[in-house]
């Protein structure tokens, strides 16, 4: 207890300075993932974004970024056999942080497609193994976090496969698909808006105090679609028959028509990501702010403070601009078979996946819901070639991103409790 | 420092662009067989041999794009298509090229002057044979459009019917060559035996490249009816 209160100061300090950094090797790995649907396909470029994602990371962090990091903080761990001890909790989320943090930017240097997520439940298991004990590990919630792995790319597989049935059976195989990509693609826009504002009215704007009914949410959600379906609209009015592009590819202009479209998946799979993922790097520095300001109490519910969500999205953004941008422009030069249609598809059925799972406070990793999205594409066959090779890298890399997270995390823990001890 | 995510390796090259871009090598080289009888039969050898080393040079290009695709196309390839039909595919192109080097190169190693009455129908039978190869290389351009729509619906329709026209093609350039093997025999007596066998082989080789043109599209219609 002593700990807390003469430290308390210089911990809340590294607390923060480590969620930064967490968060910017979010920003910078995790998020030019999230964006590489769009930027791959060339409905937008890296610049734009990089500023899409700015801001609709940003906002997701913001407005519906709370509810996950109840999970991570208390849901894999059982806080009870520390409440005499909680600088335990401090050191360990402190170093849960710092491990992950530095997996993340080890890993993407390396190039390895590791997920965020797996390095924060990594690190807090292990900091929980070696600082509290076996028992201590709640891993039923370890075993539900396991089972997204597969449920996660199953589901946006999914989504993405029916995505893409729909706009083949109502666009693509129609005697003028241009006109019927127009005349179906503001719905499709709606479809964005819907799903997107639905589960985060669902979720509960808690900390921002808007609570709504159900049929409100609805009626909400619905005119959010409906607005940004007349934007939509609007957009793809102005697209053009490109009939030189045709001859090449039949179906060039109506890619055309989609490309504003993606435009609005891009924004959505962007507040997607902010939700869900900017909880991995603030989850554990709320844990610790809320113990140091409580004086050493551990509390069942810690309320997450706004400035702790600006912090997280802010670190977001600093780490897409400054490594972000070189990882999305390897992706956008080498991802070419991806179109606007197929990226739309994917990207939608990705950012669907992603609030959904974070509704039901799964820790879900972006990626790997992706990865799942970009395969149900493909089974719909309306992608030329897919490397399950990679989808194997892919798997390895979830393996071995816990132990690593676990090993590096038990490190410091000991060695920040050596420090103040 | 070299950056690669999970999602630049996931897509590898499609396949279908890389089996056009040869097609378009072993049409460019096919399309020159006309002219080399056209040079023949004006005696100009120092042609023959230019349009020689030139369809050698779409051959090898088109050589260098299989070994390239073979190279990308593992067997862990997620392929909207059975990997067999597009490696099947890719063989039949390039045996197109192949008979059009073995054409040129017959050409130039035993220098031969075309009988009277071989002179015209040759050229024209030459100018079919690479008709039917231009067409079954404009149904391959679609490929792209057919992977879209999984084969299926008015694309695949659409790619049906050039089909149907293929096959007709290919059957006219089987009546002239039969037609020419006629005239060859009718006026064997007039041209010395070994020539007689050598044109006889050169009349098949031409059909070879609309027989191999047809295979093209044949595999493609398997791909399109599962």
């Amino acid at each position: 207890m002593e700990i807390i209160t003469e430290y308390g100061t210089i911990l809340m300090v590294m607390a923060i300075v480590f969620g930064l950094y967490m968060t910017w090797g979010i920003g910078a790995n995790d998020v030019a993932n999230a964006m590489g649907t769009s930027v791959g396909s060339g409905a937008i470029t890296v610049k734009q974004a990089i500023i899409i994602a700015a801001i609709f990371e940003f906002a997701g962090a913001f407005i519906a970024g709370g509810h996950v990091t109840a999970t991570i903080r208390k849901g894999i761990i059982d806080p009870t056999s520390i409440v005499n001890n909680p600088e335990i909790l401090v050191f360990g989320m402190l170093a849960s942080l710092l491990a992950a943090g530095i997996w993340l930017m080890v890993a993407s240097n390396r190039g390895w497609p590791v997920s965020t997520t797996h390095s924060i439940v990594g690190a807090i298991v292990g900091f929980t193994v070696a600082g509290i004990g076996m028992d201590a590990v709640q891993w039923g919630k370890i075993g539900q976090i396991v089972a997204s792995w597969v449920v996660s790319p199953v589901l946006g597989g999914t989504i993405a496969f029916v995505l893409m049935m729909s706009i083949r059976g109502l666009i693509l195989n129609t005697e003028n698909p241009f006109v019927s990509a127009k005349r179906w693609g503001p719905i499709y826009v709606f479809l964005v808006g819907f799903i997107i504002s639905l589960v985060t009215l669902f979720k509960g704007l808690t900390h921002l105090d808007i609570d709504l009914s159900v049929g409100m949410s609805f009626v909400v959600a619905t005119l959010f679609g409906v607005l940004l379906a007349v934007i939509g609209w609007f957009m793809i009015n102005r697209v053009q028959v490109d009939t030189s592009a045709d001859r090449e590819f039949h179906f060039a202009s109506v890619e055309k028509v989609f490309t504003p479209m993606m435009v609005f998946t891009a924004c959505a799979m962007a507040f997607a990501h902010g939700s869900n993922d900017v909880a991995n790097g603030i989850g554990p520095l709320a844990a610790v702010v809320s113990i140091i300001q409580s004086g050493g109490e551990v509390a069942q519910k810690a309320s997450l403070p706004n400035w702790i969500l600006v912090l997280g999205g802010v670190g977001i953004v600093i780490g897409l601009a400054t490594m972000g941008y070189r990882v999305m422009k390897t992706i956008g030069t080498r991802i070419t078979e991806l179109t606007p249609t197929r990226g739309f598809c994917a990207t939608l059925a990705a950012a669907a996946t992603v609030v959904l799972a974070s509704r039901t406070g799964m820790p879900v990793s972006t990626t790997h819901i992706a990865v799942g999205a970009v395969i149900g594409v493909g089974l719909a066959r309306g992608v030329g070639a897919i490397d399950l090779r990679v989808i194997g890298g892919i798997v390895l890399s979830w393996l071995i991103t816990l132990p690593v997270g676990a090993v590096l995390s038990a490190i410091f823990f000991f060695t920040l409790k050596g420090m103040f001890t | 420092m070299k950056r690669t995510t999970p999602f630049a390796n996931l897509f590898g090259r499609s396949p279908f662009k890389a089996l056009k871009q040869h097609m378009r090598a072993v049409v460019e080289g096919a399309a020159e067989v006309p002219a080399l009888f056209e040079a023949l039969s004006a005696g100009d050898q120092g042609r023959v041999q230019a349009i020689k080393d030139s369809i050698f040079a779409h051959e090898a290009e088109a050589d260098r794009l299989k070994n390239e695709l073979r190279n990308h196309l593992p067997k862990s390839f997620f392929l909207p298509v059975d990997r067999r039909d597009l490696l099947e595919i890719l063989n039949w192109q390039d045996s197109i090229a192949d008979a059009a080097q073995d054409i040129s190169g017959l050409l130039v190693e035993r220098p031969m002057e075309i009988p009277g009455p071989l002179k015209e129908p040759i050229v024209t039978l030459a100018q079919r044979c690479v008709d039917v190869v231009e067409l079954s290389a404009k149904i391959i351009e679609q490929l792209d459009e057919l992977v879209e729509m999984g084969f299926k619906g008015k694309e695949a329709s659409r790619v049906e019917e050039m089909l149907d026209r293929l096959n007709l093609l290919e059957d006219d350039t089987d009546e002239l060559g039969l037609e020419l093997t006629r005239t060859l025999f009718e006026h064997e007596d007039e041209i010395k035996p070994v020539s007689v066998i050598m044109w006889y082989q050169l009349i098949q080789w031409i059909g070879d490249l609309a027989d191999n043109a047809e295979k093209v599209g044949d595999r493609l219609r398997l791909l399109i009816a599962n």
